[in-house]
């Protein structure tokens, strides 16, 4: 390259100088901006976890219901005399649905992530992804709806009974997680270490074996991090659960028999019971074994991890 | 440069939408007090009114305050309204975060402490009536019939006269307004949930849940009731406006506004509002409300009526 001479030189120098100035302001600003951010997203975890459990707490140290009770009573009466708070039956519903919507939908994502990624991954991309990123961008009330009007008729006609209950809930949560797992399976998938999938056609594996022995195993860890990233929406769900699965608060005898969740009580009662009374902070404690689920449910996901990059 | 633009107007924002947050709750009640000594002197109120509570009193309260911020003498006052239900509202009037607590029963039946504070505004009258599937071949029950049903002792139709179909119970969660103003004085007691009874907190899901399911009972208030349903006679008493005004209809309760001792000005200005004809004689009977001025009977919060 020609030296650059005199006039030219200098300008460039400058114009050197002025960019590492912007530079070292740009590195700056972002890093302020992060940190704030970061700042305060920790206080806004922090004091949401403190609150719920602040507020859960005191339904065993302020109002004196015991924790057996709570956690094995199966008479729900806060209104009632005497009160009871048995929360079992919400503890029981909860994980009905949760396990159920994770049994129906996991098969049907793997399927579906399988097939956009070894099967078709040009058309299965193309086509198959956005119709499942669709799935999950529509509003959880839309679910519901379409379970009352569509889905609890559909099981009172076939089954007989009132058609709500435990497989209504199901059934419509299994629909919502779909897309959650699909789309985690199908990451896992195609992130699959380079090498495997053309060794095992190289020593004359056809697809299905190479699907079946080299690619689920190796990825089985990445897989179930989608199933329980889904059971945790599902455990989560309010809104859609509330209205096709009944609500009463009982242990159910069947499947087509109205049932409660922790959340669709807490999303019926809240708003009716005052701050600070028993029925209130009993609802609060309800919300605060959700919470611990989700860190039980961040924790799997966790170990999950850290099994995969073995 | 132009890079940085972005990054600094989500700073700016989020710093703005920070700042909101920290002062909403505090400042507002101070601003009050600021425009209220501030106004004394000026014929026009000013001032903001934040009413929370009752989803049930909600349209009406909405619809009120639209039309009072459109009158020109109140027009310096904004009238805001939530819902979040009738325990959000007494709570929150009673902690004095809102100025208004809408209630669907009275404040000492829900809260523990504090309701002697709160002074009653009756601002409407609901009535709300047992209904049915059509299809159950019923439309009149007795007092004690419709108590054996709710309580589970009666569990098929044709146990008081209609079809040989089960009984599915469509409640509302023990904590409503609406069941409790239902079991007081349609059933004279508290029922407890049975297994196999259906709660719903929406009056909405509740009616399609009574027209779809086969054998379903529940009730509804009758600004909720349509073709679609069977409404049944209380003791051969059909509940409509007229029986619910001279108290041969038993099942109705207040919509309550409270307030935290005696309202502010612009806070009573905007109460005298409900209270006037204007908004009494079309948007309470337009959103099937009773007129509280119409009732011929009074109750309190015991549940005695007096003529």
């Amino acid at each position: 390259m020609e030296p650059i001479e005199g006039k030219a030189y200098m300008e460039q120098n400058k114009r050197s100088r002025g960019m590492k100035e912007r530079h070292y302001w740009e590195e700056w600003t972002g890093r302020i901006y992060t940190s704030v951010c970061v700042v305060f997203l920790v206080a806004v975890i922090v004091s949401i976890v403190y609150f719920v459990a602040s507020k859960g707490v005191a339904t065993f140290a302020v109002n004196g219901v015991s924790l057996q009770e709570f956690f094995f009573g199966t008479k729900w009466s806060p209104d009632g005399e005497p009160k009871s708070f048995g929360a079992l039956p919400f503890i029981t519903g909860s994980f009905a649905v949760t396990v159920l919507a994770a049994l129906i939908a996991s098969p049907l994502s793997l399927c579906a992530a399988l097939f956009m990624t070894e099967i078709v991954p040009k058309s299965g991309k193309r086509i198959l992804q956005p119709a499942i990123e669709l799935l999950s961008g529509i509003p959880s009330v839309v679910y519901g709806f379409v379970g009352l009007t569509v889905i609890v008729p559909l099981l009172r006609d076939v089954f007989g009974g009132q058609g709500i209950g435990i497989l209504a809930g199901c059934l419509v949560l299994s629909v919502m997680i779909l897309p959650t797992i699909t789309s985690i399976m199908a990451d896992a998938l195609s992130s699959l270490p380079g090498g495997l999938r053309e060794s095992s056609y190289a020593l004359g594996a056809t697809r299905w074996q190479t699907i079946a022995r080299v690619i689920i195993p190796t990825l089985l860890p990445a897989l179930l991090t989608g199933i329980i990233l889904g059971m945790a929406r599902a455990f989560g769900e309010a809104l859609a659960v509330q209205m096709v699965i009944g609500n009463a608060p009982h242990i159910p005898q069947s499947l087509l028999e109205s049932a409660s969740t922790l959340t669709s009580v807490i999303t019926l009662s809240m708003g009716n019971t005052a701050m600070g009374s028993v029925h209130n902070n009993a609802l609060w404690s309800m919300a605060l074994v959700l919470l611990l689920m989700t860190f039980i449910f961040v924790l799997l996901v966790r170990l999950l991890e850290r099994r995969n990059r073995i | 440069m132009l890079k940085k633009w972005p990054f600094i107007l989500m700073t700016l924002t989020m710093v703005f939408a920070l700042a909101a947050c920290g002062s909403a709750n505090n400042a507002a009640p101070q601003g009050d007090a600021a425009t209220g000594t501030d106004n004394k002197a000026a014929t026009e109120l000013t001032g903001n009114i934040l009413a929370v509570g009752s989803t049930a009193l909600q349209p009406l309260v909405e619809q009120a305050g639209q039309k009072f911020m459109a009158v020109d003498k109140y027009k310096g006052i904004a009238v805001q309204v939530q819902g979040g239900g009738s325990g959000t509202g007494l709570t929150q009037v009673s902690g004095g975060q809102a100025d208004i607590g809408n209630s669907d029963v009275f404040a000492k039946e829900k809260l523990e402490s504090g309701a002697d504070e709160l002074v009653d505004h009756q601002v409407a009258v609901v009535a709300m009536s047992a209904v049915a599937n059509p299809k159950v071949g019923v439309t009149d029950l007795k007092k004690d019939q419709l108590v054996q049903i709710f309580t589970g002792k009666i569990t098929n139709w044709k146990e008081v006269g209609g079809a040989d179909q089960k009984i599915v119970i469509v409640n509302r969660p023990s904590s409503s307004g609406t069941r409790a103003t239902f079991e007081k004085y349609a059933l004279g007691q508290k029922t407890e949930d049975l297994p196999g009874s259906i709660q719903e907190d929406s009056s909405g899901t509740v009616k399609k849940l009574i027209a779809e399911t086969p054998g379903a009972i529940g009730y509804l208030a009758l600004s909720y009731i349509d073709n679609t349903v069977t409404t049944l006679k209380y003791d051969g008493v059909e509940a409509n406006v007229e029986n619910v005004e001279q108290g041969k209809y038993p099942v109705w309760a207040y919509e309550h506004m409270y307030t935290k001792g005696e309202p502010k000005e612009h806070v009573k200005a905007f109460l005298d509002y409900i209270l006037s004809d204007e908004i009494q004689k079309s948007d309470v009977v337009d959103l099937g409300y009773i007129p509280v001025s119409g009732m011929q009977v009074k109750r309190d919060a015991d549940g005695n009526i007096t003529k």
